[in-house]
């Protein structure tokens, strides 16, 4: 059993004991344990359920490479799954919950998979449920959703808090173990700006654990002094929980901090992401220890020797009494030799290498530990925990020479660098025959802009697995990196390491190297995803021979893990398959984040009020306050329609459009885009911008203009009004006012950079309300002495008045067909014009009109409205819009677009009215059907429904619509077929329903 | 004549730094040839401050220029004043090639204040804050978050923030989440 020690565990704060559950059951554990520690110290050996076939599953690592022990943590709003037990501190009050299993981790149905796993083998899934078809959806489907999946999904809005920052640095380094120190250190010695930044909470990795003397002094005592001098740096940031989560283009480099995952009730956020811009990175991740298959390497109690010996060191705690150690490589040794001196039981070192260990191997032997070379595992006896292990021959089949009872195994296939980082923006690697593992290629390293390096790798992470050669290659990582920055470097000393003498690693695959199937399908290389060597070993049988074709054929590595642990493992037993080198088979691609990171993390502050910028006019409160039903309309919100008490949508806009009308509303038209277009040649730039003429239009006068893109394409519309020779001011779409500008600084500043214009964007500026209807004039006549009776302020023109002690720019303008100015003002003083406008119109009844009234009353007006009638394929020809189009202008933007043939067809759909025989309203968007059927089988079409409202003046439906040869239909009836199969016949009119010679608007 | 109201009216949050809406300031873009010599003595006279450089502002008494761009600067004046400096600066500029456009209204401005109002601004804007990078007299163009936005800093615990009008509530959001108590990074300093 495990359990805790009371003699060892140097990251533990014994004095502070912290309660937490484990579904459900109440445990301790103390201040520094991880939860993976304190479980074990628990004695809980089981830790969930595999993915396919539910077998017992414990904890196999004690760092990010753990597959196994993944929670669902916490509750409601701070629910969350895949938390790994063994990156995650313990904190007072934690509720873990294990995952897949079903009904209880004890007793799961699912289990009964274990029994069928001769059938569920890899492919299994593609192969059994692709027929019959309909199967999938409603049978397959429904019940392995059921049984599949590792958490559950938060069902709560996440109550935490996240944030990004925005970092810069000469040097970033990823890793705070000796390597990552030491080359911090010097880095950062040159002037340079070094952030350091380590996943754990503590500093120096696995060094403090491993052992070893730096400098003549225990390696602990060294990390202890380069830490603080680098605290005292001013040019140094270091950083702990925070895991560099990936490399990207230029230097850019994600930081994943967890500010407050092991204190989840402190203020502030529960993480951070760095974005980091930085000159080099140094990337000094370390080395995973990789599993070694044989059959029953799954069974709780089996770990990796450098996790039991970090439970034993760090955390004081013991996986089992009696613990057998079995190696390819003299670093597990060291497991045996920590475990025989705090006490424990080591009955056997099993190594398979014929020749044994160099001198770690003799200092076992005299602390009185069996070793016994060239020898292997046959098989794990246990189920839901080791109960003993059969030794065989590592050269044979498998044949048992000996059971020995134990509790825990402690395994290690030798060490794989973590090449992930260098990886993730292009470094290469190659494979270290020796060591057997893939390695940086350092010649090959991600390149910048320049093709310069920016990525270099340090310590193990550089396949410098010992302590000397590790510190030596980093301590040149940080020079490089210093130089690579401009600093310049002085010369200095490698701290010395003891060297150690240790024998070869000798690559071991399969355990042992003959094994029968039998033994096979009972080796686990991912444990998350549940592939056995036998399934990759399918896998290259049927053809699967590209890593990549394998790994998702099998699903090797796919799992939250990402395949730390079986990846290598996985792809040597390939390559054995399919007879050839392990470099020639190669690795899968190795992609950010390095582990998951939280959702919430990658949203930072955008959730919330500040989800999104929501752009508000000045008269944004007065409309909230007053029953404004919003809509969006690019950024900003503006009331569709204002409601009053019993009120639904369409009867407001009624009532809206009936007041308007027949006496005074008002628009809050802020939203509206304005340009200025400044300079000498602001005429002749807006002649080519607009289609129509620009530049002879008269100071203090307005007119309308289409705009349209190079196609020919209508993209903008509006009122320019010229406020003086030089200068004009044009009015824009409400979504069109950044793009228009965008679009005008591109001509001015890429084609016509000869022309002396410049423009402004100054739609904020002001805040503009229309006052329109027949009484209008009357209440604005009390707000001012400045003459806007008909003569004095004629349709289409502007003038500069006082109105409520207000300077304004009243523009004579129309959109709904009646009497109306659009007053601008400051955006400052809106606020106040609105409630003075209120005031005078009361005696008219005056009241606000939304958005859908003022598409209803442009529409009853014939009036296009970009958007509607345009959707980036019409010209102002399909709208016969003729009459805006200069014919005297040499050129426009779009005028040669709309010679060409196919834009000048005159069976192009043009623009009319229609009106419904029985005035109900058309749907939006109706097809016109024509008679036949075209080559897909679809009725042929003949037009399509652009605007369609209920129109309050006419009492009936009124549509627009684009129709084949339209304007030469008028009066005949065409049809709408709706969904429901029905169909609603309408007349081809005039678009123009209300008003046609425009004599209200001109009063 | 009604009494002009900046967009939040001078809300205030205490963070662990203070944030808050300033009033309303005159802002005045120009844009013209900024190597003219009439162009500097204009903005000179306009706001008692000299051609600022690229990515600089230049603070005077009665007011300051920012760079904006190779040919757009930023003059910020009294908001009373705007007008009267405006047609001045027209009539100095006559016969030249210029623009001068009154957006004060388009804008909204926020002080942050405190020791810490380096990493508030580098929650939220992509702009190195360390000391030896950014310092009085120094302006940045860029965004926060998701609107666009400028800042300098008006000493070492002061920054000021120009940002668009209708994106003032967002804007003071922000930043109030960004200098909520306990989020404080400490790198800076």
């Amino acid at each position: 059993m495990s359990t805790r020690l009371s003699n060892s565990g140097r990251l533990l704060n014994k004095g502070r004991a912290m309660n937490f559950t484990f579904n459900g059951k109440r445990m301790s554990g103390f201040e520094g344990d991880t939860l993976a520690s304190a479980l074990l110290a628990n004695d809980q050996m089981l830790v969930g359920r595999s993915f396919k076939y539910h077998r017992p599953r414990g904890i196999v690592a004690s760092g990010a490479e753990e597959p196994n022990a993944l929670f669902n943590m916490g509750e409601g709003s701070k629910f969350e799954p895949n938390q790994r037990a063994t990156t995650t501190e313990l904190f007072d009050g934690c509720k873990l919950g294990s995952q897949n299993h079903w009904p209880s981790l004890e007793f799961d149905v699912g289990a009964v998979n274990n029994k069928l796993g001769r059938f569920l083998t890899a492919g299994f899934y593609y192969k059994m449920f692709m027929h019959p078809r309909p199967l999938w959806k409603h049978v397959y489907e429904p019940i392995i959703r059921q049984s599949a999946g590792l958490g559950k999904a938060p069902k709560d809005r996440d109550a935490d808090k996240y944030e990004h920052f925005y970092a810069y640095t000469d040097v970033a380094v990823v890793g705070g173990g000796v390597a990552g120190l030491q080359a911090a250190l010097v880095a950062a010695k040159t002037g340079a700006r070094v952030l350091v930044m380590e996943q754990t909470a503590h500093w120096g990795g696995r060094a403090p654990v491993d052992g070893g003397t730096v400098n003549g002094e225990p390696v602990d005592k060294f990390v202890d002094q380069i830490v603080s001098e680098l605290e005292t740096m001013s040019n140094v940031t270091i950083r702990t929980r925070m895991m560099g989560s990936g490399v990207y283009d230029h230097g850019y480099l994600l930081g994943y901090e967890r500010v407050n995952d092991h204190q989840p009730e402190a203020k502030g956020p529960r993480h951070r992401l760095w974005r980091i811009r930085a000159g080099q990175i140094i990337t000094a991740t370390g080395a995973i220890e990789r599993p070694i298959s044989f059959a029953g390497n799954d069974i709780p109690g089996v770990m990796l020797a450098s996790a039991v010996r970090d439970y034993a060191v760090n955390y004081g705690v013991s996986v089992g009494d009696r613990t057998v150690v079995v190696t390819n490589n003299d670093d597990a040794y060291r497991t045996a030799i920590a475990l025989k001196n705090l006490g424990l039981d080591v009955p056997a070192i099993i190594d398979a290498r014929s020749g044994g260990a160099g001198a770690l191997g003799d200092e076992a032997r005299a602390l009185g530990i069996r070793v016994e070379n060239g020898k292997g595992i046959a098989k794990v006896k246990g189920y839901k925990r080791v109960e003993g292990v059969a030794i065989c021959s590592q050269a044979g089949e498998g044949a048992v020479l000996e059971e020995i009872a134990c509790d825990a195994v402690a395994m290690s296939g030798g060490w794989s660098p973590v090449v992930h980082l260098w990886s993730h923006c292009g470094g290469k690697l190659y494979w270290d025959e020796a060591q057997a593992h893939f390695r940086p290629d350092v010649d090959k390293a991600p390149t910048g802009a320049a093709g310069e390096a920016f990525v270099i790798v340090a310590g193990s992470a550089n396949g410098y697995l010992d302590l000397a050669a590790g510190l030596a290659d980093a301590d040149a990582a940080g020079k490089a990196a210093a130089k690579a920055v401009g600093k310049k470097v002085a010369k200095s000393d490698v701290p010395a390491a003891e060297a150690t003498d240790e024998a070869a690693s000798e690559a071991i695959w399969l355990m042992p190297q003959g094994a029968n199937i039998k033994l096979r399908m009972k080796s686990w290389l991912d444990y998350q995803n549940d592939v056995k060597v036998s399934d990759i070993q399918l896998a290259a049988r049927e053809g699967f021979e590209s890593v990549e074709h394998a790994k998702r054929y099998t699903t090797l590595g796919m799992a939250t893990d990402q395949g730390k642990l079986s990846n290598i493992n996985g792809l040597a037993i390939l390559s054995d398959a399919l007879n050839q080198p392990i470099p020639q088979t190669g690795t899968t691609t190795f992609r950010p984040p390095y582990t998951p990171i939280s959702m919430g993390a990658i949203a930072g502050e955008a959730r919330g009020e500040i989800f999104q910028p929501i752009r508000k006019t000045p008269i944004h409160s007065w409309n909230e306050e007053n029953g404004a039903d919003f809509e969006p309309v690019g950024a900003w919100r503006r009331p569709y329609t204002y409601l009053r008490d019993g009120e639904d949508r369409h009867s407001a806009v009624i009532r809206e459009i009936d007041q308007t009308r027949s006496s005074m509303g008002l628009l809050d038209a802020s939203t509206l885009g304005k340009l200025i277009v400044k300079g000498p040649d602001a005429g002749k730039f807006l002649d080519m911008m607009y289609t129509n003429m620009m530049s002879t239009l008269k100071p203090g006068r307005c007119r309308y203009g289409l705009m349209c893109n190079e196609n020919g394409f209508l993209m903008d519309d509006g009122v320019v009004a010229r406020i003086d020779d030089d200068t004009f001011l044009c009015h824009t779409t409400t979504g069109g006012a950044e793009n228009i500008h965008g679009h005008m600084e591109e001509w001015l500043q890429t084609e016509w950079w000869d022309l002396k214009v410049y423009v402004a964007n100054v739609t904020e500026q002001f805040a503009q309300i229309a006052v329109v209807g027949p009484n209008g004039r009357k209440a604005m006549e009390k707000l001012t002495e400045d003459d806007i009776s008909a003569e004095g302020l004629p349709f289409m023109a502007f003038k500069d008045i006082t109105l409520a002690g207000i300077s304004a720019r009243a523009y004579r303008i129309s959109f709904s067909g009646e009497l109306s100015y659009e007053i601008a003002v400051p955006a400052s003083q809106g606020r106040a014009l609105w409630d003075a406008l209120l005031e005078a119109g009361a005696e008219f009844n005056v009241m606000p009109y939304g958005t859908e009234g003022l598409h209803v009353m442009r529409a009853e007006k014939g009036f296009i409205m970009i958007g509607d009638e345009t959707d980036g394929t019409v010209i102002p020809q399909d709208l016969n819009m003729q009459w805006a189009i200069s014919k005297k202008k040499e050129d426009y933007l779009g005028k040669r677009a709309q010679e060409r043939s196919y834009m000048t067809d005159p069976t192009r759909w043009k623009l009319v009215g229609l009106e419904t025989t029985d005035g109900s309203v058309l749907s939006e968007g109706a097809y016109a059907v024509a008679p036949g059927e075209n080559a897909n089988g679809q009725r042929n079409v003949q037009g399509r429904v652009t605007s369609t409202y209920y129109s309050p003046t006419l009492k009936r439906g009124i549509a627009m619509g684009l129709l084949l040869n339209g304007p030469d239909r008028m009066g005949e009836v065409v049809d709408f077929p709706r969904v429901d199969g029905t169909s609603v016949l309408a007349k081809v009119v005039d678009p123009i329903f209300y008003d046609k010679d425009g004599e209200k608007q001109n009063v | 004549m009604s009494n002009p109201v900046s967009a939040l009216q001078g809300a205030a949050y205490d963070g662990y730094v203070k944030v808050e809406e300033l009033g309303l300031r005159g802002m005045i873009t120009v844009r013209g040839n900024l190597a003219s010599t009439k162009l500097k003595n204009a903005v000179k006279a306009a706001t008692g401050a000299a051609m600022p450089k690229q990515r600089q502002i230049s603070i005077a008494d009665e007011g300051a220029v920012a760079w904006m761009s190779p040919d757009e600067l930023l003059l910020l004046v009294s908001y009373d004043k705007v007008n009267e400096v405006i047609a001045a600066f027209e009539e100095a500029m006559a016969g030249q090639h210029f623009l001068a456009v009154n957006v004060s209204d388009a804008r909204a401005m926020f002080r942050l204040s405190g020791d810490k109002v380096r990493e508030v601004i580098a929650k939220i804007s992509p702009v190195d804050m360390a000391q030896d990078e950014f310092n009085t007299g120094d302006f940045r163009r860029t965004r926060m978050a998701q609107i666009p936005a400028a800042f300098w800093m008006a000493d070492e615990q002061t920054v000021e923030i120009i940002c668009f009008r209708s994106v003032a509530d967002y804007a003071y959001g922000l930043l109030k989440d960004a200098a909520e108590p306990g989020g404080e990074i400490g790198i800076f300093g």
